[in-house]
């Protein structure tokens, strides 16, 4: 598994490679991650420009703290071997994997993307990857998939490929995901990476969006993949705590605050003592409600 | 590296800027159109020539047709042009990157 | 000499035009004197002619200063066919005035300054060809650039002392009672022409819908003018639209706009009963959308929404969440209709709206202004008259007047293309750093360091970043890189006023 587990991924933006436009500008909208894409958003005659390009903005434009991943070309194309070797030279944080079906295909760029390190130099481990998984094999693997590689930092389900291989299309409620969604997201959580979900893309649907947003933040997802800036201050908001989950989190962490002054081994909170899935969920409550907006420097709630 | 046939990288649109390589013989010749000629327009062409002759390619003909483009797009759009002209989209040049 | 904003300007043609350097934004409470026009007396029974080519001839003169109005703005068929005759007729040495110049005016003044027809020009703005003309030394006198405000003060003060007035109007009756909201081509608000229509020693208007007589409600009135000429088509109504119309679906934009609604609702003056001046343009649309909402939610209404005017504030004015609006143009026909069909609409004249001499102006009144630039400099002073190449193609429009209001917020991204908006030193100053209160980009915003009560009051919004102006200089900087410095002769082009009549700064010939 890979390192910063911590970090928040309610957002992942996808930004077509080789539009210099939207590469420019994709680190104002505050994404947690933001996917450059030459794979589908790119035309086949315009591959090598898109990694190009990609390649020279990461290398020069300032994405803030945003996890920069790209997705490559499939192992399935030419393109796939040139994308790896010059992202890793770039340096980017993630290397998505799209069409993953099996643990082999993340284990083969496992090693690409480490040959590729040694060739450029880059620290050994330093790149991580993540898979897509859009199909049912894929779907079926997903729990070996996520658990193939040290590097691996999540698992995103991509709908459009799997409901054409499940002979369906994408209904509003979701009921044709039902499955995958709890694969993915039950072989994230037991490989310990973060679970993706995938793209919505009628931007004229807002009431839509936030019901699947809701639905997935509730199953447990990370956050999930978006086609339009203009959606992550939506996602944001989804995942937002509430003030009484803010301030149940603030007692937590004073609690554990406590316990490291008195040298106590042991976490209590009016007497009774907090196991580790209630601190687990205090910190992910307070990285959120900083995220937000939410709270002080001090973890104090702010009044709205 | 040897120019084999003329070719093109990039787009018309905002931001970006269509570069044209095609043979030459007396340096590097560049043809520029910009909306910021008169801010950026040595800039642009320096980068141009620099990026080319890092790719080993002396003797070009350039037409650039710039649409505001950061130095980085200049420098993709010239890479990738290049490689198309040269044949060797295939090898991407490592160390010009 | 130096002005406050540390432009030099030449010494010479101030001193040969009379003109004091910009000292301050303060108007302060002088005596002033205003002038009258001439009245040619009639009954008003004659007043109505078929050709344009007749009332030239027997109103306009050598030397003469004539004016037009912009409402009609690109779809405006008076100004061409008017200056045809003027032309034709072999006029020199006029002085044009028009409150301002559209592109499709454009080709016409180039030839009438070729011709020798125009040798003068004071408006607000100009854009395209003609201000690459005038950039490039094509009018021999510098061109005197005003803002809306400032146009109505130096008509009042005799400063544009108008002898002929052209104004184009959707209907009229025969002896010149005549408003802007009914007919084919409708824009509203007379706002800029009532000036014209006061002051000029001759009133003409254009026509192509002559009505029964009394026609109310008058704008314009039969007291004021000399001839009403009936003509085929006054204007295009499909052109008289500036600019967006729609929400804009730009995410750049979207978030500026947020940004700009962020601010407006977390200042002290966002409370009931609060004014605002929004402007057209995509980003503006999308700001009146998000105070709707911000105004739903707390409860909020505001007494007036001021300045040119959009269909998205007249729907606010419909939903009841401002009270007045004060009505000086319209952008679009949704915000025209408006007018004709809402008491609570109210045409307004460009010195109520913003004439700094006088007994108050509407934006004295004004809250909270959102106004545009094409470049803001580490001194928060905005240009929004000569783009990055030095060349002409703006204007000044309501900005330095609008400035006023309690809260300034210059909304822009913080680079366009290549070309940084935030930068070391404006171009040209047209609105003076000490009428700038907050700069809202894509990155965050800048307050100016003056305003120590909305720093403290805007330094913790959520996802609203607050950086130094020079901080966002720099950043933009090193976007772009470093632009070579422009070119410049020492030839005087145009001088741009302050809305008090000083000079805050002049426009240098372009070097190519």
């Amino acid at each position: 598994m890979a390192e910063n587990e911590e970090r928040l991924r309610r957002t992942m933006m996808f930004v077509p490679g080789n539009n210099p436009a939207m590469v420019k500008d994709a680190g104002i909208y505050g994404a947690d991650s933001i996917m450059f894409d030459l794979e589908d958003a790119v035309s086949m005659a315009e591959k090598d420009a898109a990694r190009d390009l990609v390649y020279e903005a990461l290398q020069t434009q300032d994405y803030a703290d945003a996890e920069l991943v790209v997705r490559v070309n499939g192992q399935d194309t030419t393109y796939y071997d040139n994308d790896v070797k010059a992202m890793v030279k770039a340096g980017i944080d993630v290397i998505r994997l799209p069409k993953a079906e099996t643990a082999d295909m993340v284990t083969k760029l496992d090693a690409d993307v480490a040959a590729a390190e040694k060739e450029f130099g880059r620290k050994a481990g330093s790149t991580h990857i993540m898979a897509a998984i859009e199909s049912a094999k894929g779907v079926l693997n997903a729990p070996a998939i996520a658990a193939a590689s040290d590097r691996m930092i999540g698992v995103a389900l991509s709908a459009e490929d799997y409901t054409t291989d499940m002979k369906t299309h994408r209904y509003p409620d979701g009921a044709e995901l039902e499955f995958a969604r709890n694969m993915v997201l039950h072989a994230a959580r037991a490989a310990g990476i973060a679970a993706f979900d995938t793209v919505f893309t009628n931007m004229d649907d807002t009431e839509g969006f936030y019901r699947e947003t809701r639905y997935i933040h509730q199953l447990g997802f990370d956050g999930k993949s978006l086609v339009n800036p203009r959606q992550i201050p939506m996602v944001n908001e989804v995942y937002e705590p509430t003030e009484k989950e803010i301030l149940n989190a603030k007692n937590v962490i004073n609690a554990i605050e406590e316990a490291r002054i008195k040298g106590s081994g042991v976490i209590s909170m009016n007497g009774q003592m907090v196991d580790r899935p209630v601190v687990l969920r205090a910190q992910r409550v307070m990285r959120l409600a900083k995220a937000s907006n939410l709270v002080d420097e001090e973890g104090n709630y702010l009044e709205k | 590296m040897e120019i084999k046939e003329t070719a093109v990288a990039g787009t018309l649109e905002s931001s970006d800027i269509q570069i044209m390589v095609s043979e030459g013989t007396n340096g590097i010749a560049i043809d520029l159109q910009s909306d910021v000629e008169k801010q950026f327009g040595d800039q642009i062409r320096s980068v141009i020539t620099e990026t080319l002759n890092k790719l080993g390619v002396t003797d070009a003909k350039v037409k650039a047709v710039d649409k505001g483009a950061l130095d980085c797009v200049v420098k993709a759009r010239t890479i990738a042009a290049a490689q198309r002209a040269t044949d060797t989209t295939d090898q991407p040049a490592w160390e010009v990157l | 000499m130096k002005n406050s904003v540390n432009r030099d300007l030449p010494d010479d043609l101030m001193k040969d035009l009379d003109y004091k350097p910009f000292e301050t934004t303060e108007i302060g409470n002088p005596d002033i004197q205003r002038v009258a026009p001439s009245v040619h007396v009639s009954t008003g029974d004659n007043k109505l002619v078929d050709s344009i080519k007749q009332v030239v001839a027997d109103t306009v003169k050598d030397g003469m200063t004539i004016s037009f109005h912009h409402h009609f703005r690109n779809g405006d068929f008076v100004f061409n066919e008017v200056m045809r005759e003027i032309i034709d007729a072999g006029i020199k040495n006029l002085t044009l005035a028009p409150s301002s110049l559209t592109g499709v005016m454009n080709d016409m003044v180039i030839e009438a300054i070729k011709a020798g027809t125009i040798t003068n020009i004071t408006s607000s703005g100009m854009r395209g060809s003609l201000g690459d003309f005038v950039s490039h030394g094509g009018l021999k006198n510098p061109v005197i650039f005003r803002s809306h405000g400032n146009r109505a003060r130096s008509i009042e003060h005799g400063d544009i002392k108008i002898d002929v007035a052209f104004l184009g109007v959707p209907n009229a009756d025969e002896l010149g009672n005549a408003n802007g909201m009914t007919g084919n081509a409708v824009f509203g608000s007379l706002g800029y022409a009532l000036m014209d229509a006061q002051y000029a020693n001759k009133v003409v208007l254009l026509t192509d819908n002559i009505v029964s007589y009394p026609n109310t409600p008058a704008s314009i009135k039969q007291t004021q003018v000399d001839y009403v000429v009936k003509v085929d088509k006054v204007g295009d109504p499909d052109k008289i639209g500036s600019g967006a119309t729609r929400f804009t679906k730009d995410p750049k934009e979207l978030k500026i706009a947020s940004t700009v609604n962020d601010v407006i609702v977390n200042s002290p003056y966002f409370k009931q009963g609060f004014s605002f001046q929004t402007g057209s343009g995509g980003a503006a649309l999308a700001v009146t959308r998000y105070l709707r909402q911000a105004m739903l939610d707390n409860k909020i209404t505001a007494s007036f929404a001021l300045g040119g005017i959009t269909k998205p504030t007249t729907d606010l004015l419909k939903e009841g969440l401002v009270d007045k609006v004060m009505d000086v143009q319209d952008f679009d026909k949704g915000a025209a209709e408006s007018m004709h069909s809402n008491p609570n609409q109210q045409e307004i004249d460009a010195s109520w709206y913003a004439d700094p001499d006088n007994k108050g102006a509407m934006v004295d009144q004004l809250d909270v202004a959102i106004l545009s630039a094409l470049e803001i400099d580490t001194k928060f002073n905005v240009n929004v008259m000569s783009g990055s190449d030095g060349v002409i193609r703006g204007a000044i429009g309501g900005h330095q007047d609008a400035g006023t209001a309690k809260l300034t917020i210059i909304s822009a991204p913080l680079v366009r293309g290549r070309i940084a908006t935030v930068v070391p030193d404006v171009t040209t100053v047209v609105t003076p750093g000490d009428s700038v209160d907050v700069l809202v980009t894509e990155y965050g915003i800048a307050i100016n360091p003056k305003r120590k009560d909305l720093q403290a009051s805007l330094s913790n919004l959520p996802g609203v970043p607050v950086f130094t102006i020079e901080e966002l200089q720099q950043l933009a900087e090193k976007k772009v890189g470093t632009p070579k410095p422009l070119a410049f002769t020492d030839r005087t082009v145009a001088l741009i006023e302050y809305r008090d009549g000083t000079i805050i700064d002049t426009i240098k010939e372009v070097k190519d």
